[in-house]
C-alpha cells in the first residue's frame, strides 16, 4: 500500500511539474494570468506531493516495511529510530527522493515569496525550478525506484553500510544537500535574467541571500565531513581528496568566488558575465559532483552505485551546460562590463586575484579528478591522482587566499593609496610577522608552516583592528557604549564585519590544517601485556581485550592505559566492530581531542587469546582548530545575514 | 546610478608598476611551489613514512600506503622498511611497485609526456591569469569606460522600495 | 560565430565523462603480462616445500586465495580443484598461495573443498605483491617458459581457464583478450 501511494504520488508529482514549468513560460508569454497562477499553484501542489512520497517512504522505514526494497536493504530491525529515520538518505533513492523534497520545498518558498514582486523574473525562475524538479523525479520513477517492490519479504533488514551507522549520519548529508539545493536558486534567477534580458543587478540582489546561506550549509557540510571522516574512518585523516570530496569541494570553490565577485557587481556593475558563469559553474558543478558519486565512473569510499542513474545525470548536465552557455553567448552584447578602477591597488582587484586562485584551484581540482579517466582515453594506462598532487596545489593558492583576505578586505573601492594601505596593514602585518617569529622561537620550523600562522595572524590582527577601529569610530561619535557599538556594527555594516569573522575562521582552520599535517607524529608497533609504545610525549601501554555485542555486530575492544609524561592520564578503549556481511572489520577509534593535539589510537589486530594487540598510535597537533574554525566561519555567515529588524532599535538605516 | 571620476589626490601610479608586482607575486608562488619539494629524510621511519605516502594502498579507495590501516598496506610498508634497510633507493623501491601494479600504484602521476598536463596546468592558470588580470586592470585605469546609462530614477525607486521589502 | 563555438566547447568534456561507462574503475591491468614470473617458494601447509623455479617446463596456475574472500573464492575452490584433478598428469601444476589468513580458517577451506593440489601461505605478503595482487581471488597462468601469460581477477572460471590451459599446452595463443579478464566479486 505504501509503495504504491509513493509511486503514485512520484508520477503525481512528475506530471506537475512538466506542467508547472510549461504553464508558466506560456502564461507569461501570453499574457495568460490565470495559466501563470496555475502554474504557480502546481509548484505548491508539487511540493505536497512530493512530500507525500517522502513521508510514504519514512513510514515504509519506521515500520520496518521490509517489502520495499529500499527499506529491506538499508534498515533493520535492530536499529534504534534515529537510524532508520536516517536511513532515507543511507543509499542512492532516498537520498535522491531527499533531494527531490529539498528541491520541491525551495520552490515553493520562492513562489510564495517572489511572485507579486518579481513578475517579470518570477515565470521562468519557476519553470526553470519545476524543470530541475522534474529531472530529479524522473530518475526516482526509472532507474532508481525507492519504492521497488522485494520478493519474497525477507524477515530482516540487511541494514545501513556500517560505517553509516553514526551520529554525523544525521547530520552531515542534510547539510551537504541543503547547500547543493540552495544554489539551485540563485542559478535559476540567473537563467531568468538571461532569457528575460534583465541582467542588471535585480536579480543578484534578490539571491544575494539565498546565495550565502547555501554556502554557509555547503561549508559547514563539508567540514562536518571531514569531522565524521576523522572520527568515524579510522585512518586518522580529515580529507583524502577523494574524488567525492572533491565533488563536494569544486562547488564550494565556485561558490565562495561567486560571493565575493558578485560584491563587485553590486557596487560596481562590473563583471556581469563573470557572474552569470560563476553562478552556472557553481551549479554545473553540483550536478558534476551528483554525477560523480551516483554512476560509477570513478572509484571512490562514497560511491552509491552504478547503473543508468549515470545516464540520467549526464544527460541532464549536458542540457545545463548547453543552455547556459548557449544563452550566454547569444546575450553577450548586452553582458559587456562598464570597468573602471582608480588604481592597480583597489578591492575590485583583490576580489579578481581571490576569483583568479579560486577558480584556478576549482579547475585544477577537477582536473585532477578526472584525468586517470582522461589518461585512460587518451594513453590507455591507468594512472592515480592522490593526496600529493592536490596538497601540492593547495598549499600555495590557501597562501595566496589567506593574504588577499587581509589586503582585500581593507582595501578601498576603486582604488586607494599607498599610504592608506600601509595605515591600514602595518599594524596587522606586523602582527603577523611577531607570529611568525615568535612560532620559531618556540620550535616551529618549515617555511610552509611559518608563513601561513604568519598571514593567519595577519588576516586576524585585521580583523582585530577593524573591529576596535569601528567600536572606537562609534563611541566617539555616537557616544555609545563598546556594546551598544558593536551591535550597531553589527546592523549597520553587518556584510563587513560577519565577513571578517569568516576570515578569521578560516585562518583557523588553515593553521589547524597546515600544523596537523606537518606535526603529525604516528607509531605503530605490537605490544604484548604490560607493554608500552612511545609516540611524542605519551605513553600507551596494553593491558587487555574485551568483547561485547552490538544490535549489528560483535565488537573487541583494546583497554589501554594512557601516561603523559610518565603520569597516569587515562584510559583508551579503541575497538574494532565485526559485521556478518563484511571481510574486513571496522575501527572504531578512542581520541582524546584537545586543542593543543588530540590523541589517536587505533586498534589494528589483536590475537583471540588477548596475549597482544597490534596498535596504531598518532598525535594531531590543532586538529580541533579546524572544527572551531569552521563554526566560527558559520556563526560569521550568520551575522553576515542578520534580519536587522529585529536588530535595529534605533531604526537607523544600514548599508546593504 | 553614474560614478563621478575622482578627482586629484591620486597617486599616479608607474603603468609598470602593476605588472612588476604581478610578475613578482608570480615567481613567488612557483618558487614555493617548487619549495614544497621533501626534504631528505633523515631516519628509516621517515623514509619508509614518505615513500609510503606516495604509493597507493592497492586494496583502500585512494588511501596512501603510509594513511591505510589494512593488512595489505601494513605489509607493503615492512617490505619498503627492509628494502631501505639493502640500501635501495627511494626511486628503485617506487620503481619495483610500479613494474607490479603500474603506474596507478603512484598517489601522483608521473611528471613525463601526458601526465606534465596536470602538473603544468596550476602554473599556466595562476600565471596566465595573474597576466591577464593585470592588463584588464590597467586597460580599466587607463581608459574608463564611459559612464553606464543613466537610470530612470522611478526604476530605481521601485527597485529600493522592493529591497526594503525584501531585508527579512 | 563565437556564439556557436562556446556551447560546442563543452561537447569534449561530456564525451569524455560518457567514456567513462566503459571503463572499470575497479579493473587495474596488470603491467606483468608477457613478463617472467616472480620466483617464490612456498612451504605448504603439508609441510613439503615448493618452488617455482622448478616447475619450468610446464604449464603453472597460480592462485591467490583467502578464507575470508566470500562469495568469489567458494566459487571458483571447485573450479581450481577441478583443473587439477584433471591435468595434473599432464604437465600441469596448480598451486594456491593463501593470503592475510590464518592457517586454521586456511586449513578449514582446504578441507571443505578437498583440496588436493599445493597450498601455502604467503607470511608477509611478498609473493602477493610480487605480483600486483590487489584484491582476492586472482589467478596467474604461467606458460611453460616461466612467463605470465594470463592475469584473471575475480572468480575463476571453469570454461576460461581450460581454455587458457589446453591453449599454453599446445603452444596456441589463446583466443582469450590477453591482457588478462577481469570479473567483479572479490
Amino acid at each position: 500500500m505504501t509503495a504504491q501511494l509513493g509511486n503514485i504520488a512520484l508520477w503525481i508529482a512528475f506530471a506537475v511539474a512538466l506542467y508547472g514549468a510549461a504553464a508558466a513560460v506560456i502564461g507569461h508569454r501570453r499574457h495568460r494570468s490565470t495559466l501563470l497562477e496555475s502554474a504557480y499553484s502546481a509548484v505548491l501542489v508539487h511540493c505536497a506531493v512530493v512530500t507525500v512520497a517522502l513521508l510514504c517512504l519514512e513510514y515504509a522505514l519506521i515500520t520496518s516495511d521490509f517489502s520495499i526494497q529500499y527499506v529491506a536493504f538499508n534498515s533493520s530491525l535492530k536499529y534504534p529510530i534515529w537510524y532508520k529515520i536516517a536511513g532515507l538518505w543511507g543509499a542512492l533513492e532516498g537520498s535522491l527522493l531527499l533531494w527531490a523534497w529539498m528541491q520541491a520545498v525551495l520552490a515553493a518558498q520562492v513562489v510564495i515569496m517572489y511572485r507579486r514582486k518579481h513578475r517579470d523574473f518570477i515565470p521562468y525562475v519557476s519553470a526553470v525550478l519545476m524543470g530541475i524538479s522534474a529531472f530529479f523525479v524522473s530518475v526516482l520513477l526509472v532507474p532508481a525506484n525507492p519504492f521497488a517492490q522485494h520478493f519474497p519479504v525477507p524477515a530482516d533488514g540487511r541494514g545501513l553500510n556500517p560505517l553509516l551507522e553514526d551520529t554525523s549520519m544525521l547530520v552531515h548529508p542534510l547539510l551537504l544537500y541543503s547547500g547543493y539545493v540552495g544554489f539551485t536558486v540563485p542559478y535559476a534567477f540567473a537563467m531568468a535574467a538571461l532569457i528575460t534580458g534583465r541582467l542588471k543587478e535585480e536579480w543578484l540582489f534578490i539571491t544575494r541571500r539565498w546565495a550565502v546561506t547555501a554556502w554557509m550549509f555547503l561549508t559547514c557540510g563539508i567540514i562536518y565531513g571531514g569531522w565524521w571522516s576523522y572520527h568515524v574512518l579510522g585512518w586518522g585523516g580529515y580529507w583524502a581528496w577523494d574524488p567525492v570530496e572533491n565533488a563536494s569541494f569544486m562547488p564550494w570553490l565556485a561558490g565562495t568566488a561567486y560571493i565575493h565577485s558578485v560584491m563587485t557587481q553590486e557596487k560596481r556593475g562590473m563583471l556581469k558575465v563573470w557572474n552569470l558563469t560563476l553562478i552556472t559553474l557553481t551549479f554545473a558543478l553540483v550536478i558534476f559532483g551528483t554525477f560523480l558519486t551516483r554512476s560509477g565512473i570513478l572509484n571512490s569510499v562514497h560511491a552509491f552505485t552504478r547503473g543508468a542513474v549515470g545516464y540520467f545525470f549526464l544527460a541532464f548536465l549536458a542540457v545545463i551546460l548547453l543552455s547556459t552557455v548557449s544563452l550566454l553567448s547569444l546575450r553577450a552584447d548586452q553582458l559587456k562590463t562598464q570597468g573602471s578602477v582608480d588604481s592597480f591597488l583597489s578591492r575590485e582587484s583583490a576580489f579578481l586575484f581571490n576569483n583568479l586562485l579560486l577558480v584556478t584551484f576549482c579547475f585544477t581540482v577537477f582536473l585532477g579528478t578526472i584525468f586517470p579517466l582522461l589518461a585512460e582515453a587518451v594513453r590507455g594506462v591507468k594512472v592515480s591522482v592522490g593526496a600529493p598532487y592536490f596538497n601540492y596545489v593547495a598549499g600555495p593558492i590557501g597562501l595566496g587566499l589567506l593574504f588577499l583576505m587581509g589586503v582585500g578586505s581593507v582595501i578601498p573601492w576603486r582604488g586607494g593609496s599607498w599610504a592608506s594601505l600601509r595605515r591600514n596593514l602595518l599594524g596587522p602585518g606586523l602582527a603577523g610577522v611577531a607570529a611568525g617569529c615568535a612560532a620559531f622561537l618556540l620550535g616551529f620550523r618549515g617555511p610552509w608552516v611559518l608563513t601561513t600562522y604568519a598571514l593567519a595572524v595577519f588576516v586576524m590582527g585585521v580583523a582585530v583592528q577593524e573591529y576596535y577601529r569601528g567600536i572606537r569610530a562609534r563611541r566617539r561619535t555616537a557616544g555609545e557604549g563598546p556594546v551598544q557599538a558593536l551591535a550597531q556594527l553589527f546592523i549597520r555594516n553587518r556584510r563587513r564585519y560577519g565577513g571578517f569573522i569568516v576570515h578569521v575562521g578560516f585562518a583557523l582552520v588553515a593553521i589547524g590544517i597546515v600544523s596537523s599535517s606537518a606535526f603529525k607524529v604516528e607509531q605503530e608497533g605490537m605490544l604484548k601485556k604490560g607493554e608500552m609504545l612511545q609516540a611524542g610525549k605519551y605513553q600507551v601501554r596494553f593491558d587487555r581485550l574485551t568483547s561485547g555485542e552490538g544490535p549489528t555486530h560483535v565488537k573487541v575492544h583494546g583497554i589501554f592505559t594512557i601516561f603523559n609524561e610518565s603520569h597516569e592520564a587515562g584510559e583508551m578503549r579503541p575497538g574494532l566492530r565485526f559485521y556478518p556481511r563484511s571481510n574486513d572489520p571496522i575501527a572504531e577509534v578512542d581520541y582524546w581531542l584537545g586543542l593543543q593535539e588530540d590523541l589517536y589510537v587505533i586498534l589494528s589486530s589483536f590475537d583471540r587469546q588477548g596475549a597482544w594487540a597490534v596498535v596504531k598510535v598518532l598525535v594531531n597537533p590543532m586538529v580541533s582548530w579546524i572544527w572551531i574554525g569552521g563554526a566560527i566561519m558559520a556563526l560569521g555567515t550568520l551575522i553576515a545575514m542578520l534580519p536587522t529588524r529585529l536588530l535595529s532599535a534605533t531604526g537607523a538605516g544600514e548599508k546593504p | 546610478m553614474s560614478v563621478a571620476r575622482r578627482q586629484g589626490g591620486i597617486e599616479r601610479r608607474s603603468k609598470t608598476g602593476p605588472l612588476r608586482a604581478v610578475a613578482a607575486s608570480v615567481v613567488l608562488m612557483v618558487l614555493s611551489m617548487v619549495a614544497v619539494l621533501p626534504l631528505a629524510a633523515s631516519s628509516l621511519e621517515e623514509q619508509t613514512h614518505q615513500i609510503a605516502t606516495e604509493l597507493r594502498c592497492p586494496v583502500c579507495q585512494g588511501l596512501s600506503v603510509a594513511d591505510s590501516p589494512s593488512g595489505m598496506a601494513n605489509q607493503m610498508r615492512d617490505l619498503i622498511r627492509e628494502r631501505l634497510q639493502a640500501g635501495e633507493s627511494p626511486d628503485a623501491i617506487k620503481a619495483y611497485f610500479v613494474e607490479r601494479y603500474g603506474e596507478w600504484i603512484l598517489l601522483a602521476p608521473k611528471r613525463e609526456g601526458f601526465n606534465l598536463l596536470v602538473w603544468v596546468f596550476p602554473f599556466l592558470g595562476l600565471g596566465g591569469g595573474a597576466v591577464a588580470l593585470a592588463l584588464v586592470l590597467r586597460r580599466w585605469r587607463r581608459h574608463p569606460e564611459a559612464a553606464p546609462a543613466s537610470v530612470d530614477p522611478a526604476y530605481l525607486e521601485r527597485v529600493r522600495h522592493e529591497m526594503a521589502q525584501d531585508q527579512s | 560565430m563565437k556564439k556557436v563555438l562556446l556551447p560546442l566547447a563543452v561537447i569534449p568534456l561530456l564525451v569524455l565523462l560518457a567514456y567513462g561507462f566503459w571503463t572499470d574503475p575497479t579493473a587495474v591491468p596488470s603491467p606483468l603480462i608477457e613478463k617472467s614470473a616472480p620466483p617464490f617458494a612456498l612451504t605448504l601447509f603439508d609441510g613439503d616445500s615448493f618452488r617455482l623455479a622448478e616447475l619450468r617446463g610446464k604449464v603453472v596456475v597460480v592462485n591467490f586465495w583467502a578464507s575470508w574472500c566470500f562469495p568469489a573464492c567458494y566459487e571458483e575452490a571447485p573450479v581450481l580443484e577441478g583443473a587439477w584433478r584433471e591435468y595434473k598428469d599432464r604437465d600441469v601444476v596448480v598451486v594456491g598461495v593463501n593470503v592475510q589468513d590464518t592457517e586454521k580458517a586456511a586449513r578449514e577451506f582446504m578441507d571443505r573443498f578437498k583440496f588436493t593440489f599445493p597450498n601455502g601461505p604467503d607470511p608477509g605478503g611478498k609473493i602477493s605483491i610480487d605480483y600486483g595482487v590487489y584484491g582476492v581471488p586472482e589467478t596467474f597462468v604461467l606458460d611453460k617458459e616461466g612467463r605470465i601469460a594470463y592475469k584473471h581477477v575475480g572468480a575463476a572460471r571453469g570454461d576460461v581457464l581450460m581454455g587458457q590451459i589446453e591453449g599454453l599446452l599446445h603452444r596456441v595463443p589463446p583466443a582469450v583478450e590477453k591482457k588478462g579478464d577481469h570479473e567483479r566479486g572479490a
